[in-house]
């Protein structure tokens, strides 16, 4: 099976920022989003990112950056390379890949 | 009795809002629930979803077609006939008629408020599937069916203004009940990890479905049955939660990205496809289904049937399903019915002119649920439900395009009985001192522990014991795996609270549902000594008559108690 290395961003708003790698191998066809599931079942549960349809590209959540593009994470495929994952530049970081994406009227606290 | 949508601080030093209607949930049920709450009068109607409004649930990923009786010459009462044949004698009438009449009314308002169903001649274009009587499933082309309907609501909700106020991430995780009547809820918000609680005159639950409890299923994250967990544990009744739907033909390989994965399905009824096994032939009819002879006649419940059995005789695709192939089919027909989707096809390396693809049945809709009256009350004041949280109407087997109209229909009942309710003022002022239970669990911390690996766990027990078809000694394995996971998970998140977006947190919490939730489907499958429409027993292979019951499901304690009523007239 192919292997990819995922470079992740982790830590929160105001965190020094740092990177964590992960080694993950592939069937053909897998999604980046496939990959960090499977990242959160068998190596790290604390890693935050966001989605919701899994394979619909329907709710349009897991929207991030891979390699400083923005892509969704269920329609871009794992490749055997080093692959830099981070959140959106433009939005207020959560943590790890997770930032604040809801229109702000639908916030608890609305700007 | 009015209310302000106002914030406050309860001494506990937790957030706390208040509302008219609270409605947890915002697919096709939960914004249908806020408008009409709206248009009834209600002035305070609070959206919550545990993800994005009118993003987080299986409304919009559905891509296919909706059920209604708006073509001419199309009554409801036929679509009802249907409805009823399709639920093997399990149905409530009176649930299904709604279903049926008050869904034609509200695909026609989705229609005025410009959803963009395709139309053909001076009507709608319709689709027969398996089980109508005619065409009745109208679309939006291409797939865009759920994400129309999702856009529609929402741009309605917009419309109506301050009276429906929409707030993303927050997960419910308890209802609140006092003295008997459920008076609000209390969240997780997953953003910042913080806990929120809620006071309501009327609460829906528009939670949607459980399939999340599989490994192979069709739905979202957010499908894990938390609205049959909420609605349990506030001592409100579930019934039918035997009948998981698995849709036949979800896709199995090559690995299909960007689309959700019974996408076939429309192009099975625009241009039949053929079902075959391993050795390429047609085999449907070997396991009691029609020799289709490229139409798409099989109903669900059959096809998972066939498919499973003839994978397990040995005659499976590689993959372990079936094959379905439009190679048959003209290339300029293929275009036609699959427009531009053969291009997103074609950028997963599937060329239908050419290549069958395989596919499988996967855990797709719940027909069971909450039991609810026609006015989409539970047995608990001051708590509703609406749309596919709903046990009833479909009975034992759901027609295909029923759910959306049925979340639709639902959502509008419930919207308008939760407004009367809330005027009427019946309902007691939140208590703080009746949430603590519930902001305590959601304050409390422990060690971490790897809940992402405990569900993965979870649902690969629950499709391998718990899938379409059902032994005694499996569901009994089930049951005691599901005991030692209770344990395992223990009393008290992992984690601290307060940490933004914590899934590993959110997973316990919904860990806590899921486990409660299947061990329901456990129960009531396990005591259903015969096989019925989604529920198929091996050791029980017959259907009996003496078994045209609805099982019903309560929480006595901490344990989940099981009876038996005749289908209601
Ligand atoms: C892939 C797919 C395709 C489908 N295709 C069709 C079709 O073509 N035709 C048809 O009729 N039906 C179809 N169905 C079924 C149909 O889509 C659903 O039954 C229907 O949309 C359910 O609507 P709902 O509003 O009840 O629930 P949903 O749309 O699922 O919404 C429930 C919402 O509740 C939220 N929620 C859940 N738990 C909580 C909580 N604890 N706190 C806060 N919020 C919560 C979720 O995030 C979600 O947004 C399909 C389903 C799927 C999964
Ligand atoms: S997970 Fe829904 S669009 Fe990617």
């Amino acid at each position: 099976m192919p292997v990819a290395t995922l470079s992740i961003h982790r830590g929160g708003l105001g965190d020094a920022p740092r990177r964590d790698e992960f080694e993950i191998a592939f069937e053909a066809g897998e999604s980046v989003l496939d990959g960090l599931r499977r990242l959160r079942i068998a190596r790290d549960p604390t890693l935050a990112f966001r989605y919701a349809c899994l394979n619909a590209n329907a709710c349009k959540e897991c929207m991030m950056l891979l390699d400083g593009k923005v892509i969704y994470a269920c329609t871009a495929r794992l490749e055997p390379r080093e692959m830099r994952l981070d959140p959106l530049p433009n939005k207020t970081l959560l943590r790890d890949l997770a930032t604040i994406i809801a229109p702000p009227d639908e916030r608890l606290d609305r700007p | 009795m009015l209310r302000r949508m106002i914030v406050t601080r309860t001494p506990a030093d937790v957030r706390h809002l208040e509302a008219d209607v609270l409605i947890i949930g915002a697919g096709g049920a939960g914004m249908y629930a806020a408008i009409e709450a709206a248009r009834r009068g209600a002035q305070c109607v609070l959206l919550v979803d545990r993800s994005l409004i009118g993003r987080g649930g299986a409304t919009v990923m559905a891509q296919m077609t909706v059920a209604a009786a708006v073509g001419s010459g199309d009554h409801w009462q036929h679509h009802l006939a249907d409805t009823l044949a399709a639920g093997r004698g399990l149905s409530d009438p009176k649930l299904a008629a709604l279903l049926c009449e008050v869904g034609a009314e509200c695909i026609l308002e989705m229609d005025a408020w410009k959803v963009g169903w395709a139309r053909s001649g001076n009507g709608f274009a319709a689709v027969q599937a398996p089980g109508h009587d005619r065409a009745r499933c109208v679309y939006v082309d291409f797939l865009s069916t759920g994400p129309a309907v999702s856009r529609t609501l929402r741009a309605q909700v917009q419309r109506v203004g301050p009276a429906i106020r929409r707030i993303g991430e927050v997960a419910v995780t308890d209802l609140i009940v006092q003295d008997g009547t459920v008076t609000g809820a209390a969240a997780l918000h997953v953003a910042t990890g913080e806990a929120l609680t809620i006071g309501a005159g009327a609460t829906i639950v528009a939670t949607g479905g459980l399939t999340r409890l599989y490994a192979r299923n069709s739905a979202s994250l957010n499908m894990s049955g938390d609205g049959y967990a909420l609605a349990l544990r506030a001592g409100a009744v579930l019934q039918d939660m035997e009948f998981v739907q698995f849709f036949p033909i979800g896709h199995l390989a090559p690995r299909l990205i960007g689309m959700d994965p019974i996408m076939w399905d429309p192009f099975r009824y625009k241009l039949g496809g053929r079902l075959l096994n391993g050795a390429m032939e047609d085999f449907l009819d070997r396991w009691g289904g029609d020799a289709e002879n490229g139409t798409y006649s099989t109903t669900r419940d059959l096809a998972t049937y066939a498919i499973t059995k003839e994978a397990e005789a040995g005659r499976g695709s590689p993959s372990g399903g079936a094959w379905l192939s439009f190679t048959h089919v003209p290339e300029a027909e293929l275009r036609g019915a699959f427009g531009p989707v053969i291009d997103r096809l074609a950028a997963n390396g599937i060329d239908l002119t050419r290549d069958a693809i395989e596919v499988s049945p996967i855990a797709h809709y719940h027909m069971g649920g909450v039991r609810v009256d026609t006015s989409m009350r539970t047995n608990r004041p001051g708590l509703l439900a609406a749309g596919e949280a709903v046990g009833g109407a479909n009975g034992a087997n759901r027609l295909s395009g029923n759910a959306i109209t049925e979340a639709l229909a639902y959502g509008r009942i419930a919207g308008a009985e939760a407004a009367r309710i809330a005027a009427s003022g019946e309902t007691p002022a939140f208590s703080p001192a009746a949430a603590s239970d519930a902001t305590g669990r959601l304050r409390a911390s422990s060690r971490v522990v790897n809940t992402a690996e405990m569900i993965a766990r979870l649902q690969r027990l629950m499709s391998t014991e718990v899938g379409p078809f059902r032994t005694a000694s499996g569901l009994a394995r089930a049951g005691l795996a599901l005991e030692a996971m209770r344990a395992e998970v223990g009393d008290a998140p992992p984690g601290v609270s307060g940490v933004p977006h914590d899934l590993a947190r959110l997973d316990w919490f919904d860990l806590r549902q899921m486990i409660l939730v299947a061990g329901t489907v456990v129960q009531a499958a396990t005591a259903r000594t015969e096989s019925r429409g989604a529920h198929q027993r091996e050791d029980f292979p017959g259907t009996e008559e003496a078994w045209r019951l609805n099982q019903l499901v309560e929480l006595r304690g901490e344990t989940s108690s099981l009876s038996r009523l005749p289908v209601a007239a």
